[in-house]
Parts: C-alpha cells; structure tokens; sequence
C-alpha cells in the first residue's frame, strides 16, 4: 500500500476512493493521509468518514459530491465546520446529486466530454453549480440536463478478490466502481484476497475490472473497515455512531488520527488495535453454481 | 407515522426506498398488507427482503436474498429514468406549502447555518417516480412557507405546473406527519390537511406550519396503530428502537 499510494497518488491529484457504503478503502485513505499528500481533489458520491478524515488531516482541497452525511447516523462534521466556517479550513466544493455523480463517471469512462440526463429541473441544484448545465436534443428537441465527465486523476477501488495481473471479481453493492475505475487515468486495486488466474476465469461475470486498466494490485485484508465486505465482515457500525462524536470535536479528530493513522505505519498495526473486529466476520450466504459450458 | 405511512404502499408496487422512517414503514407493509411489495434501494438492491432492520441504505442484509443487485448507473438510468418507479419515499429537514423538499443546506448556500447532506438520489426519485410520500414532524421550522433551498422539487416548481418542465412523475402526493396527513391540492399545488390523527387538533397542526395551512372540507379520520402494526414494528422490525425514537 505504502508503494502504491507512494508511486500513484501525488499531491493536486484528483482521487476517487469509491464504493457505497460497501467496500470503502479506508486503508488507502489512511496510507494517503500518513504520507501527506495535499491539495487534492477528492470526488465521491458519498463522502463517508473516509473523506471526513482525510479533510480533518488537512488532504484536500476541493470535495466533489452528491450526498455528505454519515450514513444511517447523522454528519460528516470536519467537512461541516469547513463549510460553515470556511474562515478556519477552506475547503471549496462542487456539488450533484447521485444520478449527476453516476452520469459523470458513465462519460469518464466512455471517453466522451458529458453525458445527458432527464434531471434537475426545478432544483436550486444547477443554480449554485453552473457545471450542471443543458444540451438540447438534435432528434426530439428535447432540452436535456448535461454533467461533465470526471476522469479522476486516481481511482482506487477494494474488492473481494482479484489475481496478479488486477482482474478484480466483487460481489454485493457494486455501485459505481467499475465507471469510476474505467473514467480512471490510474487504478489502484485493493482486496481481501490475491486468488489464481484460474478461480476468476472459473467466473468471468463475476469480474467488474479487468486487469488490463489496473495499475497496482494491493493485498490488504480487513482494508475496509469500519466500512464491510460482503462475505468477509459486516460494517463496524459502532465507530460510524462514534464518528459522531469524535469528529464533532477538532481535538478528538486529531488525537484519533494521531492513534489510529500517524500513529500506526500500517494496516496490519491498525487492526492490532481493533481487538473486537472478530465479532464482524461475515456468516456464510453460498450461492449455487452456476454451469459455464457449453 | 411509520404504520400510517405504510397503508399508502399497495400491495405490488415498486417503491424507491429512503432510510430511517420510510425504510420501516416499506418493511411494514411488506410485513402485513403488500407481501409482494418490491423494495429498491439507490444502492442497487432491487427486490431486497432484509432480516434485519437496514442501518444505511447500503446495509449488506439487503443484498442477501434480494432479486437483483445492479450498478448505481442501472438504478438511476435503466430503472428510475425508464420510469419504473411508482413509489418514492422521501424525507428532509424542511418541507414547504408546495412540497418542495430541502435537504442541502438550511440559510444561504455559499454560507449557510446548517449543511445538510444534499440530494443524494432525492431530487431524481422526485422527478421521475410516478408519486411522491413525503416522511416529516410538524414544526415551524421544518415546515416554513418556502424552504431555503430546492433539493427535491414539490408542484409548482418556479412557479409553473410539473409538466410544464417536463418532469415525468406526480410529485408528492401526501405529506405523512406525526399529528395527521397533508394532501396536494389540485387546483393549487398547495398542501391542506386532509387528516388527523386521533386526539389531535387542528390547532396543533397549525401551530407547526409555517404558513396559512388550508383544510379540506371534511377531514378523514386516521386509525390508530393496530396491536400488529405496533408489536412488529416494536418487536420485529425495529426492536433497538434505531428509527422509532426519532
């Protein structure tokens, strides 16, 4: 990991760590924040307390969005006092709702400059963003919405598994991955497991990003906690309720990252001070098999 | 307010998902009523049957036995954009007379007071699905006569009709509150109490509106809870009290 962020991620850069609510790569956020990086553009659906983290530790420079919140818990608040006293810690954004961010990654990945979509109308949206913008229909006349493409400077994507060349198998909510890895000038692939060549074309459907787009492949088990991994552990809900509190206060984040991100030099010791994680792995939910011949 | 929401779901229907109160109400009338109700959540579980109460729209239980999971890009363009939506739940911190919803920011949005999460997928599901439950408590503040900010546009949006700009869905239909039920007004757009519930006034909806609420010539009667409907949604559904409480 420690290579990968070192080689791929550089400060300025615009940088995806996507997945919703599924599969966050909170150990690339955290090698990100121990190597400093600043000044960077961080784009995402849904922040999370990934992103919270990194703009608590001073990483970013610009967060583009569609929905900030903690999920199913309440705020996201370094990102909240750096809008609401931009005097303290500027942080500029830019702003769409889900469809807007997932049709902004569907254009980064087809290489095309935007993409239309039937939204917006009546929002105060387009009003505060002038990106969200309008084109109208050459075959029906039809005023459609436009969003810009994003093609992130960096994608880095957690998976279940994936071999040695990068072909990266992910099952449950698969969001909006694989757009955001192909919008992606680099992609960094993080998994739970380094499998065989043979086991993922034992399943090819199962594949969202083939190898030939990845650039790094890290082996990182647990990488997504407190966020989950279907079939591996359940979301750590306990510290996303204790985000609420943690992050309300600019000392309480600090010593948290001083603990848990400085504090550590890598994974590995980070989950040596999770001594609980073992309640979270995951039941077992096989599916049948399904025949590939012919 | 979760198991009168959960009477306006027939029994069938595709509905578009929200956490919190919707995301009980939905699990509700697929508990009694709507058995064959489709739940879909924006993060792509289409048909999802959770065994336990979802914490966040994105809870790895509504993957688990669901009838599809699809990409986010499917959720919004194959499925909500085709029109497949007939249902969309939808909550937020203000709501105004004509429906339109505020989850952005409360105050100016360049320096606002509060920063509220943002759309989401809330100004899509408004748009596109067929109608519109809304989910909110009464209060001045949550209920003033035109919310700060447009995140999910209600009937007269800028002042015009809905098809006027060519949005496909009804918008809301009903506001579900805590002390009785807001309807659209045809001719207006306006939203005029149409119900409350039992040993509730008239003044004690006033008091929480924030403009000079109208009121249907005769208003329904609203049940009260069931024993069913209070023990599944006490026992069952939401045993740790996550959403009831709030």
């Amino acid at each position: 990991m420690r290579d990968a962020v070192a080689r791929f991620v550089h400060d300025g850069d615009t940088v995806v760590i996507e997945g919703f609510t599924h599969l966050i790569c909170f150990a690339a956020g955290h090698e990100i924040i121990r190597q400093r990086r600043r000044d960077l553009t961080l784009a995402r659906l849904t922040p999370d307390l990934i992103y919270d983290q990194m703009i608590g530790a001073g990483c970013a420079r610009k967060l583009v969005f569609s929905w900030a919140g903690n999920p199913g818990v309440g705020s996201l608040h370094a990102f909240r006092r750096a809008v609401e006293a931009p005097g303290t810690a500027p942080l500029e954004i830019e702003e769409y709702s889900h469809f807007g961010m997932v049709a902004r990654f569907s254009a980064g990945a087809a290489r095309l400059p935007f993409w239309p979509l039937r939204d917006y109308m009546g929002t105060d949206l387009p009003r505060v963003n002038p990106r969200i913008s309008s084109v109208t229909c050459p075959y029906t006349g039809e005023d459609l919405a436009t969003v810009p493409a994003l093609n992130p400077d960096v994608t880095i994507v957690h998976a279940q598994r994936a071999d040695a060349d990068g072909n990266t198998q992910i099952w449950g909510l698969v969001g909006v991955q694989r757009e955001a890895a192909f919008a992606s000038e680099r992609v960094i692939v993080v998994v739970e497991e380094l499998v065989d060549e043979r086991l993922i074309r034992s399943d090819p459907n199962r594949t969202a990003i083939p190898g030939m787009i990845v650039d790094a492949v890290v082996v990182e088990p647990w990488g997504a906690h407190p966020s989950y991994a279907q079939g591996y552990y359940d979301r750590d809900n306990d510290f996303y309720v204790a985000w609420e509190d943690i992050s309300r206060s600019p000392d309480r984040l600090t010593r948290y990252l001083d603990e848990f991100v400085y504090g550590v030099p890598d994974r590995a010791a980070y989950l040596e001070k999770q001594p609980h994680v073992a309640r979270l792995k995951a039941k077992e939910r096989w599916c049948a098999g399904v025949n590939y011949g012919y | 307010m979760a198991a009168v929401a959960a009477r306006e779901l027939q029994d069938g229907e595709v509905v578009f998902v929200g956490i919190g109160l919707p995301n009980l109400a939905c699990n509700l009338a697929r508990a009694t009523h709507a058995p064959r109700l489709v739940l879909l959540y924006e993060s792509g579980a289409v048909g999802a049957v959770p065994e336990r109460l979802p914490v966040s729209i994105g809870d790895p239980a509504l993957v688990t036995g669901s009838l599809m999971v699809c990409g986010m890009a499917d959720v919004f363009q194959c499925i909500l954009q085709n029109g497949r939506i007939e249902v969309g739940f939808l909550g937020g911190a203000q709501v105004d007379r004509y429906g339109n919803i505020n989850t952005t920011v409360i105050g100016p949005y360049a320096r606002p007071k509060v920063r509220l999460p943002g759309s989401g997928g809330a100004a899509e599901i408004a748009i596109h699905a067929r109608r519109t439950l809304i989910v909110a408590k009464l209060g001045p503040r949550a209920f003033p006569e035109r919310v700060d900010f447009v995140t999910s546009p209600g009937l007269r949006p800028q002042g015009r009709l809905r098809r006027e700009l060519r949005m496909p869905g009804a918008g809301p239909v009903k506001v579900i509150t805590d002390k009785g039920i807001l309807e659209a007004d045809d001719a207006t757009g306006e939203m005029v109490l149409a119900a409350l519930y039992p040993g509730v006034s008239m003044s004690d909806v006033r008091a929480g509106v924030g403009w000079s609420l109208r009121c249907r010539p005769e208003l329904a009667p609203v049940a009260p809870p069931t024993e069913q409907e209070l023990r599944l949604l006490r026992d069952v559904l939401d045993p740790k009290g996550l959403f009831l409480k709030q």
